[in-house]
């Protein structure tokens, strides 16, 4: 977890925009303002037939020999506008691309080793396997493609996918049985049956997706859409009937004043901004290494109301740590302690490192020279225990410790000594039943008694929940331990409630309990009995550690398998329509400001008195109406950084949230553009000079 | 400190009266049930219809718009044949075709807005058969939408016994019928007894004889005839008032309206009116907390609503009471008492120049024509927002639009997908939302500005930007569904004026009423989250906030510039010369050089 959010928190440090792409993204801004793209924006498609009106209008002065500069300018600021707009959709996906790519860059070129139909080996580039070819991957390689694994069992490690350094066990048949591509085996071999065909792997597939070849609307951007299409026929009418009803008292209003006067009103920070904002949501998804079937994904996820949560691996630390040496009669505490720590010394595990701790704490010592001459037993998946063997020596005969479950263990003391200690039988069901997981150690053949291991809540996990729970998420804990050890972990991790012994029926029916009272439920999941209700859940986030049925049940996978990524996406989602509402806000806040510097600029030539409305004091009627168009143009591309990573968003209430964006973005709205307008039109008046 | 009483009275008369309602369309036990009951069987019966039977937002807006249709139609004919009908002691001719069209649909859209002089041009049969008629039937239209709506969002009706129409799945909202039976019977009727009663006690006219002749004090030759009689028209006056008041209807016995002596004879009858006037709208909100169970989402439109009046009320009575700067120098500083009844003074008639068009009432008591500018402002601001109480029941339903629009953008800044009472608010919701929040600035801007185009059409009326005011208020009138008018635009005899408001009041009246029912209809099928912490709580004072920011932004944007141009313009140059207007020919020629200062003292 720790790794994982500090490879995130890098990457989200990126530029905005990607470097030494600034050219090609001009280009590509330009290319999008065929009105017929641009045609899907009604806001933008408004300021694009101003753009065109104003343009005739330049020329049609510029050839009767009339000034031409103020209607000039008027029609590039106006382009301008369009042109920030597409630019910040081009950056967007720009970035996504870039994500993508530096996705697809770990998944490059790899020798195979192609199983033929006679049995014998051949080596091909991965490129060239197809869907159902046989390779063989032994320690030390690559696995060249997705598959699944048909024989045998090993430990792969998965960091240049998920950044996760420790090696996980896959084996053929089970939930466990799927191999990414670019992951490294690194302790026996498996044949693995490739599942896709080059390039079209399940994430080349996905990353595709996030490309944005076809990014549709989400049902929020669309509802979104049509309300600012209602604000802009709103305004469109107020400016139509303008020129009328000025001139009935005596005005005649130029037509590039009227065209100005409505692109400034029409709502163009948020019409400019919103494709942005959609790529940028996926975007962000991508950057904490979630892939998003779709935007709509994205934005659910913001609606969540309860969170069903595996207990291993998001609430307790994924691995047990030992928490009690638990000796049988005739043996002393010391003693097991010193054997399970010797037992331990080679053992990298989380869970054998934990042994060395507390048995340290216990008051054992090893004297250093003990490593050189110890010969030490690994765990593999066969045997499933692991150990050393003490060569004899002046003050001690030779010795063999082994430590592993209890059904190996015991049929170990069984062969030795025919019975098993009783103590060590109800020990060993204790501790299981106390939802630990107790590890039986032995020397020479004779039990010494159990080590139990235990789980172990995350630090910060407690407050986790409690800001979730301010956000109004429900936690619901998933564990197959029995009622009384979830009970406790859960009063413990401070989860709002809890599903013990729980099956995958018992998920689905959890879900679609909650969704019956109008709830919409996340959930993440690894196994194939995951899926159904990886499908039904509302957000089903998907492990890519899992198994195929399970990702393609989901709406969304997680590269880095982290099941605490949930929450992450919660954030993600609720900032996505969080940037929507706020920069909607501030976009039609922004127009009283606006209201105010065009419009007694429109009718000071022939109402001089109007000039009282003229709040800001601005030096002259074209320069407040070009002031405005400045002011309206230019907040599109400050405001590109706000769309693109979002507004900032911490966990609190729905109220609190709401209090602050309407204080910043509301408030802010009203109060910015004056100062804007007011320092633009300065400038232009001291440029005048 | 009048303001404050009138205002303490209303909600006092308001609170038990909206408790009231609630009951009465929650189909509860009222103390008038065994003499009602019976009665509105039989009006079930006669009319057919199952009053256990709910409808869908679908069924009950065709509902809605059947039972208005053949009201309508004979309306129009009564007015059109009065010349030749029976109850007709002055002989009073028929209406020509566009003034009997617009009578019509100004009366069944709870408009009232008049074209007509009601004593001279209507005949007993046309004031009590098409005028009071409508008069009870469509603030009893208003208030069954209404109650409608509120069922809608929150969940409709749970009853099986409901006709099913459409694919997409859609709320019970009761049935129209009833509902509209009930609001006549159970609130319009008995209040409307009351307050005639208290206006004939003042000395309203309540009789059925023709009109009075009367021989005047100091006879006079006007155009070389001589006046020594006057004809005093009467009839059942206080009948129509009450309800005129109470039915936020607002059109008079009298052309003049509230201001005549016979309609509104003293101070008291002025209070018991200005009460009326605002009873019902503000007994529909106390209503909604009530109705919905969610009292505090009640209050929450109540602060709204109230804080919009009161500052309307505050806006309008330093405006109103300054002296009239048309007679700067002349006479002296004293309030402005043009078109104000000596009797009751120029507070009591800005207060309710105010309510009348804070609801879609349109009463008045004095000549809006005649206020100074900011003051005619305050009163054309209530109409524009026409959420501050607003109509009866349709006053809600307005605001429902701005409602709907302050969750859709306070929900995404909370993060989740709006919801209103845990029903979310999507595209389909928008669209209609969007649909009622056009509607108004549409039928506002568009007319306003084709009849100011046309010389023929306001070329003989005032010029520049009083010209341009009255014309505005015509259309905010017609389109507020209010009914009070800036006199001066000679509309009685326009076809124009006649055709066009009458467009504006039919599409002002059921749009407004038809979008809020979809909505409901559609929000009220949908599954309701339960509330928590990350919910957009709407009963809150920050959501208040939002609400108001949203009416009154939306507002500004759509009708400042209107008023810049009429009011504002006028009250800041009043007594200067004002400029000729731009012939229409010359639009479509080269504009001149734009100016490019504006301190000429520079």
């Amino acid at each position: 977890m720790q790794s994982a959010q500090v490879k995130t928190s890098s990457r989200r440090a990126g530029a905005i925009i990607p470097q030494g792409q600034l050219g090609r993204l001009i280009l590509d801004s330009i290319k999008k303002l065929n009105p017929v793209y641009i045609a899907k924006n009604p806001v933008m498609f408004i300021v694009e037939v101003g753009t065109v009106i104003t343009l005739f209008l330049t020329l049609e002065r510029l050839f009767t020999g009339q000034t031409w500069g103020y209607e000039l300018a008027i029609t590039v600021l106006l382009l301008l506008t369009v042109l920030f707009a597409t630019f910040a959709e081009s950056v967007a996906e720009a970035r996504g691309k870039a994500q993508a790519a530096s996705l697809r860059a770990a998944r490059a070129d790899t020798p195979a080793r192609k199983v033929l139909d006679n049995g014998t080996e051949q080596t091909v580039s991965s490129t060239q396997l197809q869907h159902d070819d046989m390779v063989r991957v032994a320690a030390g390689q690559l696995v060249p493609a997705d598959g699944e694994i048909v024989q045998g069992l090993a430990m792969v490690d998965e960091s240049a996918i998920t950044g996760e350094s420790a090696p996980v066990l896959r084996e053929s048949g089970g939930d466990f049985s799927s191999v990414t591509g670019g992951t490294k085996v690194i302790s026996d071999e498996i044949t693995v049956r490739v599942t896709s065909l080059p390039g079209e792997s399940f994430l080349d597939r996905m990353i595709a997706l996030v490309e944005g070849a076809n990014r549709q609307k989400t049902p929020n951007e669309i509802a979104l859409g049509i309300l600012l299409a209602g604000f802009t026929l709103i305004f469109v009418l107020v400016v139509a009937t303008l020129l009328p009803m000025a001139a009935f008292i005596g005005t005649k209003l130029e037509v590039t004043t009227l065209v100005a006067l409505l692109v400034c009103l029409i709502p163009t920070t948020i019409g400019g901004l919103l494709p942005a904002i959609g790529i940028a949501g996926m975007d962000r998804a991508l950057r904490a290494n979630v892939i998003a079937k779709s935007g709509r994904a994205v934005e659910v996820a913001g609606d969540i109301d309860t969170l069903l949560l595996d207990k291993t691996g998001t609430i307790t630390m994924g691995n047990r740590q030992a928490t009690a040496f638990l000796p049988v009669p005739g043996v002393s505490e010391q003693q097991l302690a010193h054997a399970a720590h010797i037992a331990s010394l080679a053992d990298n595990t989380p869970e054998g490192k934990s042994i060395v701790e507390l048995a340290i704490l216990r008051g054992s010592r090893v004297e250093a020279s003990l490593r050189d001459t110890a010969e030490f037993i690994e765990f593999t998946a066969q045997t499933r225990m692991s150990g050393v063997n003490l060569p004899a020596s002046s003050s001690a005969a030779s010795k063999q410790i082994r430590k592993g479950a209890p059904d190996r263990m015991m049929r170990l003391v069984r062969e030795a000594f025919g019975s098993v200690p009783a103590q060590l039988e109800t020990d060993v069901e204790r501790v299981a039943r106390g939802g630990g997981t107790p590890l039986i150690v032995a020397e020479d053949g004779q039990a010494l008694g159990v080590v139990a291991l235990s789980d172990i809540v995350k630090p910060g996990i407690k407050e986790r929940f409690a800001q979730l729970r301010k956000m109004g998420l429900r936690t619901v804990m998933i564990t197959g331990d029995n009622p009384l050890t979830a009970k406790a972990i859960a009063a413990e991790a401070g989860v709002d409630d809890f599903m013990a012994e729980a099956t995958p029926e018992d998920k689905m029916r959890l879900i679609k309990e909650e969704q019956q009272k109008g709830k919409l439920v996340a959930m993440m999941g690894d196994g194939t009995n995951d899926a159904p209700a990886l499908a039904q859940a509302d957000v089903g986030l998907a492990m890519n550690s899992g198994t195929q049925a399970a990702k393609e049940a989901g709406n969304m996978v997680d590269l880095d398998s982290d099941p605490t990524k949930l929450l992450e996406v919660v954030e993600i989602g609720k900032q996505l329509l969080i940037t929507r509402g706020a920069l909607t806000t501030f976009s039609i806040a922004n127009d009283v400001a606006k209201d105010f510097a065009i419009i007694p600029a429109m009718f000071a030539g022939t109402i001089p008195a109007l000039k009282v409305l003229d709040v800001m004091q601005l030096s002259s009627p074209n320069s407040a109406i070009l002031s405005a168009v400045i002011f309206n143009a230019l907040v599109i591309p400050l405001l590109i950084p706000v769309a693109l990573r979002g507004v900032s968003y911490k966990p609190m209430s729905a109220d609190a949230i709401l209090g602050r964006n309407l204080l910043i973005y509301g408030l802010g709205g009203v109060i910015v553009p004056f100062i804007g307008i007011k320092a633009i039109d300065l400038m232009l008046s001291l440029a005048r000079v | 400190m009048e303001v404050f009483v009138s205002y303490l009275i209303l909600f006092l008369l308001a609170w038990p009266l909206g408790l009231y309602m609630a009951r009465v369309f929650a189909g509860g036990k009222t103390w008038l049930d065994p003499i009602l009951n019976p009665l509105e069987r039989g009006i079930y019966a006669l009319l057919r219809v199952n009053p256990a039977r709910g409808m869908t937002w679908r069924g009950y807006a065709l509902a809605l718009l059947w039972s208005n249709v053949p009201i309508a139609i004979i309306a129009y004919l009564i007015f059109v044949y009065q010349g030749v009908l029976p109850l007709n002691p002055d002989a009073i001719g028929g209406m020509s075709w566009d003034l009997a069209l617009h009578t019509t649909a100004s009366f069944i859209t709870n408009t009232n807005q008049q074209h007509y002089s009601g004593q001279s041009q209507l005949s007993y049969l046309s004031q009590l058969a098409a005028i009071v008629t409508m008069q009870f039937v469509t603030p009893a239209v208003g208030l069954a939408a209404f109650a409608a709506v509120l069922r809608g969002i929150t969940g409709g009706i749970r009853s099986s016994n409901v006709e099913s129409h459409v694919a997409v799945p859609a709320a019970n909202l009761g049935n129209y019928y009833v509902d509209v039976t009930r609001a006549i019977t159970r609130v319009l009727l008995p209040l409307s007894i009351v307050v005639a009663l208290l206006l004939t006690w003042q000395g309203v006219p309540s009789t059925f004889d023709g009109a009075k002749t009367a021989t005047v004090l100091e006879p006079q030759t006007i155009e070389g005839k001589a006046i020594t009689t006057q004809t005093i028209p009467v009839g059942p006056v206080a009948a129509l008032v009450a309800i005129k008041q109470l039915g936020t209807n607002g059109g008079g016995w009298y052309g003049p309206n509230s201001a005549v002596p016979l309609e509104n004879p003293t101070p008291l009858s002025n209070l018991i009116q200005l009460i009326s006037i605002l009873l019902i709208p503000v007994a529909s909100i106390f209503m909604v907390g009530a109705f919905t169970k969610r009292p505090r989402f009640g209050v929450m439109v109540m602060g709204i609503m109230s804080l919009l009046s009161a500052v309307l009320a505050f806006a309008i009575i330093p405006a109103a009471t300054q002296a009239n700067a048309a007679f700067a120098g002349i006479s002296a500083s004293s309030a402005n008492m043009e078109g104000v009844e000596q009797r009751f003074g120029p507070i009591a008639s800005a207060l309710w120049a105010t309510w009348t068009t804070q609801t879609s009432n349109g009463s008045v008591n004095a000549m809006h024509d005649s206020l100074n500018p900011l003051a005619g402002m305050v009163a054309l601001i209530g109409m524009w927002l026409n959420v501050t109480f607003g109509g009866d029941g349709v006053g809600f339903l307005n605001f429902f639009i701005y409602l709907i629009v302050a969750v859709f953008i306070a929900g995404l800044m909370v993060g989740r997908t709006p919801e209103l009472f845990g029903r979310k608010i999507e595209a389909r919701e928008m669209k209609l939302a969007s649909l009622g929040l056009l509607i108004s600035p549409l039928l506002i801007l568009v007319p306003s500005a084709l009849a100011l185009a046309i010389p023929s059409v306001t070329a003989n009326s005032n010029p520049s930007f009083h010209g341009l005011t009255q014309v505005v208020y015509e259309y905010s009138s017609a389109v507020a569904n209010n009914g009070s008018g800036m006199a001066g635009l000679g509309t009685g005899g326009s076809v124009w004026w006649n055709v066009t408001c009458a467009v504006c009041l039919i599409l002002a009246r059921y749009v407004p009423i038809i979008a809020p029912l979809a909505i409901a209809g559609y929000i009220g099928a949908k599954k309701s989250a339960p509330q928590t912490a990350g919910t957009l709580r709407v009963d809150t004072p920050i959501f208040a906030g939002m609400t108001l920011s949203v009416i009154l932004i939306v507002g500004a944007l759509s009708y400042f510039p209107l008023a810049v141009m009429g009011p504002i313009a006028e009250s800041l140059t009043i007594g200067k010369p004002l400029p000729q207007p731009v012939p229409l020919g010359q639009l479509n020629q080269r504009p001149p050089e734009p100016v490019r200062t504006v301190s000429e003292g520079k």
